[in-house]
């Protein structure tokens, strides 16, 4: 079982208590961001008329975790997807590949690291929920199972249909992320981005690097065949006196 | 050789001294104030200049370097073996000039050799890793016989030989993985690059193009070497290569058509978008004017019309390698990136350093070895080299 967030973007007040929250728990200045960045891991966007708060969806098969060639991250069989900036080289493809575009990078550091939320691993090792929903005062962000706050979100569509879009953002997106949405307009228009594909993404990189062991021994057969043929065609060639430099290969 | 010829250089040479000064002010600045100082790289546009183009575009411009390793030692086609020495160097100082660019663009480069212990083999990144750690030790050891020469050292001289063909197929087979994998670090992107360049099949787009854009390059070089050192150029087997070059370009071409009409992406042409010019450039400039060109014996027969259309291939593959890592993702990103000018001097630097580099492996390195005159002589101790 992992531990998922739920949020009622028809329930946020736009108050902030969870963006204060977290730079508490994350030890973060305060600050204005309307958008996350090195120092934000959590903020609260205005789309028109609602309130939507954005930080890392920890999916169930994380991109980010996936791309890392130094294994930097990992899902925690717990829920959070997790960063471990002492392997981190900063290249910089977990930014790139994150369909979410989530990781932030401290551009301006000598020696930076990428930033994102935790689902404050640490609090929750100590048997705490996250900060962010620990504060918010209107139960906009729950923390729980992910499959019963999923259960969750369905009664509430379920109950109020017509207050709902009929379908929780974050239970099928990227394969499936451990922070859940639910809205009353088009989560389009919410900034979250809808062309995400509904598989796992790392199948998409997986299926090609799948295919190398294969591909390295059938080449190196091939390449070793083709050697041999061409160098025993000249060496005839060359036994029968015929100086046959050009008889192996094709010649275009 | 005519060192005479040499003064005409002098002009480039004081170009590459201010491209220098201010690569060694981009260098500073990099490294004392961070990424954010020297590049226009912003959290919305992680990859830019650097990774685009000298990674991307150098890893490909050296694809020169086994494509002609296979042709001539896998295939035995041993009469293109005087211009072997001068590809592989050309294709050991573009991979030297990719890593040296990846140590300017990783956040941390000292932790570089992390993908030697720390491993992911579900990342992309972690084949291109190895890849360019492998294949640079591999074009070193292909190309230390002629250092060796040099110093006639006979015993190592000996031991790389001996291994010769080894080299070569680990190389090609390197450079298949390599080549292709920068084309797979895309695939995880499906919702971001734009969908007339992203496509399942990525990869065999880039390691196609990868051997198309290797033959131009032989070409281009010999012309230049040709030109900078008065040598005689070899147009017979430049043509040949020419000709392999179409029909692996139509061989591309056919794809991304087939590609873009299967995926549905053509609708995408009927809107007037920075895309779609992009597009239209580069299969017309990279693939579709060259092809025509080469088709015409006379032309491709024809020194000036052969390095003319060696040169759209290689700014067709140019376009194409900045489409996908930069304007091609520049939409969803919703920003537009265009890098500062110390992002400019350093990619310059270390193009000018690789051709400084290049003119001197020519002075003190026997890099084209017996002049056309010699060539049977060349040819019969080449034989006798692999055979024996």
């Amino acid at each position: 079982m992992s531990k998922a967030i739920l949020v009622d973007t028809t329930r946020c007040i736009g108050c902030g208590a969870c963006v204060s929250a977290c730079q508490e728990a994350n030890g973060l200045p305060e600050n204005d961001d309307t958008q996350l960045t090195a120092q934000t891991l959590n903020v609260v966007e205005t789309h028109g008329e609602v309130f939507v708060r954005r930080f890392c969806m920890h999916c169930l098969d994380p991109t980010c975790a996936s791309v890392c060639p130094v294994g930097a991250f990992r899902k925690t069989a717990s829920g959070p997807v997790v960063y471990d900036a002492d392997r981190c080289m900063g290249c910089r493809y977990c930014m790139m590949a994150c369909p979410f575009s989530i990781p932030r990078y401290e551009w301006n550091a000598v020696l930076p690291k990428v930033s994102k939320c935790t689902m404050c691993a640490p609090r929750q090792a100590k048997g705490q929920q996250p900060a962010c929903t620990e504060a918010c005062p209107v139960e906009a962000s729950v923390f729980g199972e992910r499959d019963e706050l999923i259960a969750e979100a369905r009664r509430r569509i379920r109950e109020n249909p017509s207050g709902y879009m009929g379908h929780i953002y974050g239970e099928d997106e990227a394969g499936g992320t451990s922070v859940l949405y639910l809205s009353a307009v088009p989560f389009e228009s919410l900034g979250l981005p809808v062309d995400v594909p509904h598989d796992p993404l790392p199948m998409y990189t997986y299926r090609v690097l799948s295919k190398i062991p294969s591909l390295v021994s059938l080449g190196s057969v091939l390449l070793g065949g083709i050697w041999w043929i061409t160098n025993r065609r000249n060496e005839v060639a060359r036994a029968e006196g015929t100086g046959g430099e050009e008889s192996g290969g094709d010649d275009q | 050789m005519t060192w005479t010829r040499l003064p005409k250089l002098t002009f480039w040479r004081a170009v590459l001294v201010v491209i220098l000064a201010a690569g060694f002010y981009s260098t500073l600045l990099r490294f004392t104030k961070g990424l954010g100082a020297a590049t226009a790289l912003s959290d919305r546009f992680p990859w830019g200049l650097w990774i685009g183009f000298d990674v991307l575009c150098g890893v490909g411009l050296a694809a020169g370097g086994f494509t002609l390793a296979a042709v001539v030692y896998i295939f035995h086609l041993e009469r293109f073996h005087p211009i072997l020495r001068p590809t592989i160097l050309t294709a050991f100082l573009g991979y030297a000039l990719v890593a040296v660019a990846l140590l300017f663009d990783l956040g941390r480069p000292y932790r570089i050799w992390h993908p030697l212990i720390m491993w992911n083999p579900r990342s992309v990144m972690f084949e291109v890793a190895w890849c360019v750690m492998l294949y640079l030790t591999v074009l070193a050891l292909e190309f230390s016989p002629v250092v060796f020469e040099r110093f006639g050292w006979r015993k190592p001289l000996k031991i790389v030989r001996s291994m010769t063909i080894v080299l070569v197929i680990a190389g090609v087979l390197l450079s298949t993985l390599h080549q292709s994998s920068l084309g797979s670090l895309y695939l995880i992107v499906p919702s971001k690059l734009h969908p007339l360049w992203y496509s399942p099949l990525l990869p065999v787009f880039f390691f196609v193009s990868a051997i198309a854009v290797g033959l131009a390059m032989v070409i281009f070089e010999s012309n230049l070497s040709a030109r900078a050192y008065g040598r005689e150029i070899e147009m017979p087997l430049l043509a040949d290569l020419g000709k392999a070059m179409a029909v692996v370009l139509a061989f591309y071409g056919l794809m991304r058509l087939e590609d873009v009409i299967s995926r549905g992406a053509g609708r995408y042409l009927l809107k007037p978008t920075s895309e779609t010019v992009l597009f239209g450039l580069e299969v017309l400039l990279g693939i579709a004017v060259p092809l025509a060109m080469l088709f015409v014996r006379r032309v491709r027969e024809n020194r000036e019309g052969l390095f003319a259309a060696a040169v759209l291939v290689i700014t067709g593959f140019l376009l194409n390698r900045l489409n996908v890592s930069i304007t091609g993702m520049e939409g969803f990103s919703g920003t537009l990136y265009f890098p500062k000018w110390t992002e400019v001097a350093v990619t310059l630097s270390l193009v000018g350093v690789a051709f400084a580099l290049f003119a001197l492996a020519v002075r003190y390195l026997d890099l084209f070895g017996p002049q056309p005159s010699d060539a049977v002589a060349r040819r019969e101790e080449a034989i006798s080299r692999v055979t024996g």
